[in-house]
C-alpha cells in the first residue's frame, strides 16, 4: 500500500509551520519549537505532538501546501503504537462498525444519497429538496474515516477499498450512475482528500451535500420562504478536509435567509464538539470545549445551532437545547425554509 | 392453533399485567380474578399446556379464556418485540378452539346465539335498529358524504340510543353531511370476531359489506370505537373498503363550526380512553382535541391514561357475556374510583359501552352524586347554543 | 383436601381459593429449569388476619404452606415440594405509609416494586427505593427475603440491609413484629433490639410469612448519569472495582460480560450509575470516578466508553427491560441464573469458570455482577437462556447451572436464592453448628414442619 502523499522538503522549507502554530489545543513556545516537533514527526521520531493531538483534523486545513500533516501524524501514531484512546474502547468500535455483509443489490436512481452509518437519519431525505433520491446506508458502506481519530490508518486502507467496491457493485454500476451525494462531510472527505492522500482510487464522483443543496435551492427558488433567523454553525472537523465547501454553505444560508452570525468559534476557529476527547478519556477538556463553544453561540444571539455532523449533533444537541438554542441539521434547516 | 409457536416464548415476566408507569394493575381479567391463570402470561402457558396434553379444557379454563376483553394492554407492554403484536390473535385463536370444542361459558353461548339468529346481541328485531333516530329528523343514507353507523348499543340500548342521538345532533350542528341505515344492516361483528367466532363474524361482515357496497357507501362515521375498529381493520379483506372515522375524528377539526354559550360554568373533567380508539387504533387525541375546545372545561388526566388506560371491562363481548363480573374486583369500579381521585366531577367517554359500564360502576361505588359519566358529544351539546 | 379448601374459602372468600387443575398446573413451576410439582390449592389472602387464620388451619391439619410473591425467583423456591397450599401474597399490595422525614416506607407483604416506585414518583418525588432488575410485579418482600440487590446497592448494600422492620405470621399462626415497630409506632430501624428479622431473611419461606415490612428510602436526584468502563483483562477487575467504589459516589455498579452483541464479546464492562442535585455536582462526581481509575486510562489498557446522552437513557431506565429480553435469546422464553455472592477478589476466577462452563455445556450465557456497598461483596451472576419447548436445551441449561453452583462454591462464593440441588451443596459445605442452629430454630418456629418443606434439608 502506498505511503501517505507528502513531501518532506516542503516542511523543511516552511516558514510559518501553520499546521502546529495554528493548533488550538497544543502550545508551542515559538515557531522553531513547532518546526522541531514537525520534523521529528516527519522523520518518525518521538514527539509530544503525537500524544497530545486531539485529532481535530484542522491542520489539514491550516497547511497552505496541502502536505497532509494530519494523515501523516496518524500514520506515525500507528507506527509507534501510540493510542489516542484506550485499546478496548477502540477495539469495540472497530467491531461495531465493521462491514456486516448485510447488503443486497438494488437498483438506484439519481440522486443517490449515501447516509453512511446513519441509516436512522434516512428520514432526513424527504421533500422536494431530495425528490426522487435513492438512499443507501449501512455498515457496508461506512466511510471509515473515523479511524483517523484512533490511530488506525491501517483499517482505513483495508476497509475503504471494500466500501468503494460495495457502492459500485451493489448500487452504482448496474444502475449506470457515476456520482453519489455524500450526506456527511466525513464521507466526502474520505472519497476526496483521504483517498487522494492514501492513493485509493475512487471510480465515482463524490458530490458534497452543500453542492447538491445549493443547486436544488436554485431550482426551487420560488418555494423558498426565508427563515430570517440568526444561526450559530457548528462546523464539523471533517469539513476541514473540504474547506472550499464552507463558502457554498454561506451561499445556502443567504438563500434561505439564515444569518450565520460571526462568532469566535466558527470557520477556521471551529471547536471540536467534544465527542472524541471523551473517548480519549479527556472529559474535563471536553467540558471546557463545550462550555466555550456554547457561550460563544449564546452571546452571538443565535436562535438555532446548525450542525452538519450527526455525531456532533448527538454529542452537543441536548446541551445546546438546554441552553435555549434549537439543534438542527443543515438539511433540515433548508427543508424548513422550503416549507417541508 | 394460530400462533401456537409463540406460546412457549412467554417468560411470564408480568409486564403485561401493568401500565408503563406501574401505578396499579392494568389487565382487567387479572385485576378481576387475581390468579396468575387469568393474566395474559397465564393464558399463554395454559394454551401451550393444553396443546401438549398436560391439561384438558374445562369450565374454568373456558372462563379464563373468555375473561379476556382484548383490551390490548398486554400487547402495549410486553417487552418481547418478536411476538407482542400476536398475543391477542393467539388468545382469539384459543377461544376459537374452545368454541369448536363446544366448551363455552353460558353467557358467551347466549351472546353468540343471539348474534347468529338476530344479527345483534340484544335478540331484538333488525327493523328496530333505527328506532333511536325517531323524531331526530335524520335522513336515510342515500348520497350524503358519510354513512353514520350507530352500532348495536347505539341502536338498541336506551342509554346507547341517547348517545347515538347526541352524536348525530352534534355532527349535524357541525354541518357534516350524513345518513343512516334503517334495519338492513347488522352488527359490525367486532366483538364476535374477538370472541373467536370467526365464521359468524365473516357472515355478519359480508352481509354488511354487500349492503354498503350496494348503496355505494364510501365513508363511514361510527358511534362506537368497536365498529370503527372492525370496519377499518377487518372489513377490507372481506370486500368492504371504506374510509372509516370515529365520530370524534371528524369533529376534532370542526370544533370551530360550533358556537359555545358565553359564561359557561367551569368544570373539571377527566377523559377515559376507549381501548378500540386508543390502544388499538392509536388515537388518543381526537376526543381530547374536542374537549380542549370547550370553554370553561379543564381536563385532569388519570394516572392510567392514553396507552395506559384501564379497560372498562366491556370488550371481547364481556359487556354482554359478563364473564368478568364473576371475578372479585370489577375493572369498571376501579376505573371510576381512579376518575374520582383526579377531583373531576365529569368522566368523559367516547364509547357507548364504556359509558354504560362506567355508569353502572359509579352507582355501585356510591359516587352518583360526585361523578357524572358523560359522552363527549353530550358534554359539548350541553354547552353549545 | 376438598374440605380443607372449603375451610380456606371461608377465610378468604370463595373467589380467592382454587384447587382447580388450571391453577395447580400454573403454580407448579416457575420460568426456570426446576421440574413442576403441583400444589393442592392456591389461596390468596387479603390481610394479616386472613394469613394468620390460614396458617392456624394449615398447622392444625399439618398441610404444607408455601409463601409466594411475584413468582419470579426462577429457582423453583415457590413450588409446593410436598404438596399443600401456595399463598399468593399479591392481593396484599398496599403502600401503607411513607415517612419522608426519616426516609422509610411501610408496605404490605405482597406490594410490588413497580407500585412503590410509581407511588413515590407521584406522591414523594424526592424519594426513591432500590429496585432489582426483576420485572416490576416482583414483590418487595420476596426480593428482600432472598437478600436481593438492585440499583442502589452500592449506596445501601443488599436489599435486606435496607430493611427497617417486619410483621410476620409464624407457621403456628402467631403474629410477631421485629425491629423498632415492635416497640414504637415508627419503623425506622431494626436496631437497637435483638434482630429477629434474621429469622426470616434468607430462609426461603421456611420460617414464616411476611405480611408487612419497612424499607429505607433514598433521596432522588434531579440529575442522573451513567458511565460505562471497559477493559479486556479480568484480573484487573478487582482493583478497578475497588478504586471506583473507593470514591463512594456511585449508587450502582454492575459489571457485565456477554458474547452478544458480537462487539462486546471478550470485553468486561462496568456500568456505573450516579446522580446529583446539580449539574456541577454531577460533573464533580464523574470526575472523581474517572480520576480513581486514571492509572488504567493513562496506560490505555482500559477506559470509559464515549456515549452521547441519547444512548444513555436506556441504561438509566429502572428496572431495565433488557434483562427480561434475555429470556427470548433462544426463542424459548426461558432463562435461569446462578447468582453467587462472593468476595470481589475472585472476579477473574469466577469469570473464567463461567466461560469454561458455557463452552463445556454449549449454552447461551450472559455474565455480570452487582457490586454491594463500598465494594464489600458482589453478586456474580451466570445467566443461561434456554428454549422451554426443547427438553434437550433445558437439560443443557440445568447441567450448566449445576456446574456453576459447584464452581461458585469452590471459589468461596454462595449461590443466592439457591435451587434445591444447590441448597444441598451449600449444606454439605456449611459449618455443622450453623446448620444445627438453623434446624433448631425451624423446629421451634415450625414444629409441624409445614413451611415450604423440602427446602434447606440434607
Amino acid at each position: 500500500m502506498p505511503e501517505i502523499k507528502f513531501d518532506p522538503e516542503v516542511c523543511v522549507n516552511c516558514e510559518t509551520v501553520d499546521c502546529l502554530m495554528k493548533c488550538q489545543y497544543i502550545e508551542f513556545a515559538c515557531i522553531s519549537d513547532a518546526k522541531a516537533e514537525k520534523l521529528k514527526i516527519n522523520a518518525g521520531e518521538k514527539s509530544r505532538v503525537l500524544n497530545e493531538c486531539l485529532t481535530c483534523y484542522a491542520c489539514q486545513e491550516y497547511c497552505p501546501y496541502s502536505n497532509n500533516p494530519f494523515y501523516l501524524l496518524v500514520e506515525r501514531q500507528e507506527e509507534k503504537g501510540i493510542l489516542p484512546a484506550p485499546k478496548p474502547v477502540v477495539e469495540e468500535q472497530l467491531r461495531m462498525m465493521s462491514p456486516k455483509g448485510r447488503i443486497t443489490q438494488q437498483k438506484v436512481r439519481s440522486p443517490v444519497v449515501n447516509m453512511c452509518a446513519f441509516p436512522m437519519l434516512a428520514g432526513c431525505i424527504r421533500g422536494k429538496l431530495f425528490e426522487g433520491a435513492s438512499v443507501i446506508s449501512g455498515n457496508d458502506m461506512f466511510c471509515n474515516i473515523m479511524w483517523l481519530h484512533f490511530a488506525k490508518n491501517s483499517v482505513i486502507r483495508e476497509r475503504v477499498p471494500k466500501m468503494i467496491d460495495n457502492i459500485m457493485s451493489f448500487y452504482l454500476t448496474d444502475s449506470k450512475i457515476d456520482e453519489m451525494v455524500c450526506f456527511h462531510d466525513e464521507c466526502y472527505g474520505t472519497y476526496t482528500s483521504v483517498a487522494d492522500a492514501f492513493g485509493i482510487s475512487v471510480p465515482f464522483k463524490p458530490v458534497h451535500l452543500f453542492d447538491y443543496i445549493n443547486r436544488r435551492l436554485d431550482e426551487l427558488s420560488d418555494r423558498i420562504k426565508p427563515i430570517n433567523e440568526k444561526i450559530a454553525y457548528q462546523r464539523p472537523c471533517s469539513n476541514r478536509l473540504s474547506p472550499e465547501t464552507d463558502k457554498i454553505l454561506d451561499e445556502i444560508f443567504i438563500k434561505i435567509g439564515a444569518e450565520r452570525v460571526p462568532r469566535k468559534h466558527d470557520r477556521e476557529n471551529a471547536l471540536c464538539c467534544g465527542g472524541v476527547p471523551r473517548a480519549q478519556q479527556r472529559d474535563e477538556l471536553a467540558d471546557e470545549l463545550v462550555e466555550k463553544n456554547i457561550s460563544d453561540m449564546i452571546s452571538s444571539g443565535a436562535k438555532y445551532c446548525v450542525f452538519n455532523c450527526p455525531f456532533c449533533m448527538a454529542t452537543l444537541g441536548q446541551e445546546v437545547a438546554e441552553h435555549g438554542l434549537m439543534p438542527i441539521l443543515v438539511s433540515d434547516l433548508v427543508l424548513t425554509a422550503l416549507g417541508e | 392453533m394460530l400462533h401456537e409457536e409463540i406460546l412457549h416464548r412467554c417468560f411470564r415476566c408480568g409486564y403485561c399485567k401493568m401500565p408503563s408507569n406501574y401505578i396499579d394493575l392494568n389487565c382487567p381479567a387479572y385485576l378481576a380474578f387475581r390468579f396468575e391463570t387469568y393474566s395474559p402470561g397465564g393464558r399463554m402457558w395454559l394454551l401451550r399446556a393444553w396443546l401438549d396434553g398436560k391439561i384438558q379444557p374445562s369450565k374454568r379454563f373456558a372462563e379464563i379464556m373468555f375473561s379476556c376483553t382484548s383490551c390490548g394492554n398486554c400487547t402495549e407492554h410486553c417487552p418481547f418485540p418478536d411476538f407482542k403484536n400476536l398475543l391477542l390473535e393467539a388468545f382469539t385463536a384459543g377461544r376459537e378452539a374452545f368454541l369448536d370444542g363446544g366448551l363455552v361459558p353460558a353467557g358467551v353461548r347466549d351472546y353468540l346465539t343471539r348474534m347468529q339468529l338476530h344479527g345483534n346481541p340484544y335478540g331484538l328485531p333488525a327493523k328496530k335498529r333505527a328506532d333511536w333516530a325517531e323524531g331526530a329528523e335524520i335522513a336515510t343514507f342515500a348520497d350524503q358524504d358519510y354513512l353514520f353507523f350507530a352500532g348495536d348499543a347505539g341502536s338498541y340500548d336506551t342509554r346507547g340510543q341517547e348517545i347515538a342521538r347526541s352524536a348525530a345532533k352534534l355532527l349535524a350542528k357541525a354541518g357534516i353531511s350524513f345518513g343512516i341505515l334503517t334495519g338492513d344492516e347488522n352488527s359490525d361483528g367486532n366483538d364476535v370476531r374477538a370472541s373467536g367466532e370467526t365464521s359468524l363474524f365473516e357472515e355478519l361482515a359480508k352481509k354488511n359489506t354487500v349492503l354498503f357496497n350496494k348503496i355505494n357507501v364510501k365513508k363511514i362515521i361510527t358511534l362506537s370505537p368497536h365498529s370503527f375498529n372492525s370496519f377499518k381493520k377487518d372489513y377490507p379483506k372481506l370486500g368492504g373498503n371504506y374510509q372509516v372515522f370515529h365520530y370524534t375524528q371528524v369533529l376534532a377539526f370542526n370544533m370551530g363550526k360550533l358556537k359555545f354559550r358565553e359564561n359557561p360554568d367551569p368544570v373539571l373533567a377527566t377523559y377515559h380512553d376507549p381501548c378500540y380508539l386508543g390502544r388499538h387504533n392509536l388515537d388518543y387525541y381526537s376526543p381530547r382535541m374536542m374537549l380542549s375546545a370547550v370553554p370553561g372545561l379543564k381536563v385532569a388526566e388519570m394516572d392510567r391514561n392514553k396507552q395506559n388506560a384501564l379497560c372498562c371491562g366491556g370488550g371481547g363481548g364481556n359487556f354482554f357475556t359478563d364473564v368478568l363480573s364473576s371475578g372479585n374486583e370489577s375493572p369498571a369500579r376501579s376505573r371510576v374510583r381512579e376518575a374520582k381521585a383526579t377531583g373531576a366531577t365529569v368522566m368523559a367517554v367516547s364509547c357507548p359501552l364504556c359509558a354504560i359500564m362506567l355508569e353502572d360502576a359509579v352507582k355501585s361505588e356510591g359516587l352518583a352524586d360526585d361523578l357524572r359519566v358523560m359522552e363527549v358529544s353530550e358534554i359539548i351539546n350541553d354547552r353549545i347554543m | 383436601m376438598n374440605d380443607f379448601i372449603r375451610q380456606l374459602a371461608e377465610i378468604t372468600g370463595p373467589g380467592f381459593v382454587s384447587g382447580e387443575p388450571e391453577e395447580r398446573y400454573l403454580y407448579s413451576m416457575d420460568q426456570g429449569t426446576m421440574s413442576p410439582v403441583e400444589p393442592d390449592a392456591v389461596v390468596m389472602p387479603g390481610s394479616t388476619e386472613e394469613v394468620r387464620q390460614i396458617l392456624r388451619l394449615a398447622n392444625k391439619h399439618k398441610v404444607p404452606v408455601v409463601p409466594m410473591g411475584g413468582g419470579l425467583v426462577l429457582s423453583g423456591l415457590t413450588r409446593a415440594l410436598h404438596g399443600g397450599i401456595i399463598l399468593d401474597m399479591k392481593r396484599m399490595n398496599r403502600i401503607l405509609q411513607v415517612n419522608p422525614k426519616s426516609r422509610y416506607a411501610v408496605v404490605e407483604g405482597g406490594a410490588s416494586e413497580g407500585m412503590l416506585q410509581a407511588y413515590l414518583k407521584k406522591h414523594h418525588p424526592e424519594l426513591k427505593h432500590s429496585m432489582p432488575d426483576a420485572p416490576p410485579i416482583a414483590t418487595l418482600a420476596g426480593n428482600i427475603c432472598i437478600h436481593g440487590s438492585g440499583h442502589l446497592s452500592v449506596l445501601g448494600g443488599f436489599h435486606s440491609d435496607m430493611l427497617t422492620g417486619m410483621e410476620v405470621v409464624l407457621p403456628t399462626g402467631d403474629v410477631v413484629r421485629s425491629g423498632s415497630c415492635s416497640v414504637s409506632t415508627d419503623w425506622f430501624a431494626r436496631a437497637p433490639l435483638p434482630d429477629l428479622s434474621g429469622l426470616f431473611l434468607g430462609w426461603s419461606g421456611t420460617t414464616g410469612v411476611v405480611t408487612k415490612l419497612g424499607i429505607r428510602l433514598f433521596p432522588s436526584y434531579a440529575h442522573n448519569d451513567m458511565l460505562i468502563f471497559v477493559c479486556e483483562d479480568a484480573d484487573l477487575m478487582p482493583d478497578i472495582i475497588s478504586r471506583l467504589t473507593g470514591t463512594q459516589v456511585a449508587e450502582d455498579m454492575t459489571p457485565w460480560m456477554t458474547p452478544k452483541p458480537e462487539w462486546a464479546r471478550g470485553f468486561l464492562h462496568i456500568n456505573i450509575s450516579y446522580g446529583a442535585h446539580s449539574k456541577k455536582e454531577l460533573t464533580f462526581k464523574r470526575n472523581l470516578l474517572q480520576a480513581s481509575v486514571k492509572k488504567y486510562a493513562d496506560q490505555k489498557i482500559a477506559g470509559f466508553l464515549p456515549m452521547p446522552p441519547s444512548e444513555k437513557s436506556r441504561f438509566l431506565k429502572i428496572p431495565s427491560p433488557d434483562l427480561v429480553k434475555f429470556a427470548d435469546l433462544r426463542k424459548g422464553g426461558g432463562f435461569e441464573y446462578v447468582g453467587a455472592i462472593m468476595a470481589i477478589e475472585h472476579f477473574a476466577e469466577a469469570y473464567r469458570a463461567g466461560l469454561q462452563i458455557a463452552r463445556t455445556y454449549n449454552v447461551s450465557y450472559s455474565m455480570g455482577a452487582r457490586i454491594i456497598g463500598a465494594g464489600h461483596a458482589m453478586m456474580f451472576f451466570y445467566a443461561y437462556a434456554f428454549n422451554r419447548a426443547d427438553p434437550e436445551d433445558i437439560k443443557r441449561a440445568q447441567h450448566a447451572l449445576e456446574a456453576t453452583n459447584i464452581a461458585a462454591l469452590e471459589i468461596g462464593g454462595i449461590p443466592w436464592k439457591s435451587e434445591l440441588p444447590a441448597q444441598k451443596q451449600i449444606i454439605d459445605k456449611m459449618d455443622p453448628g450453623t446448620f444445627n442452629l438453623m434446624n433448631k430454630i425451624r423446629s421451634v418456629l415450625d414444629p409441624n414442619h409445614i413451611m415450604n418443606p423440602g427446602n434447606w434439608e440434607k
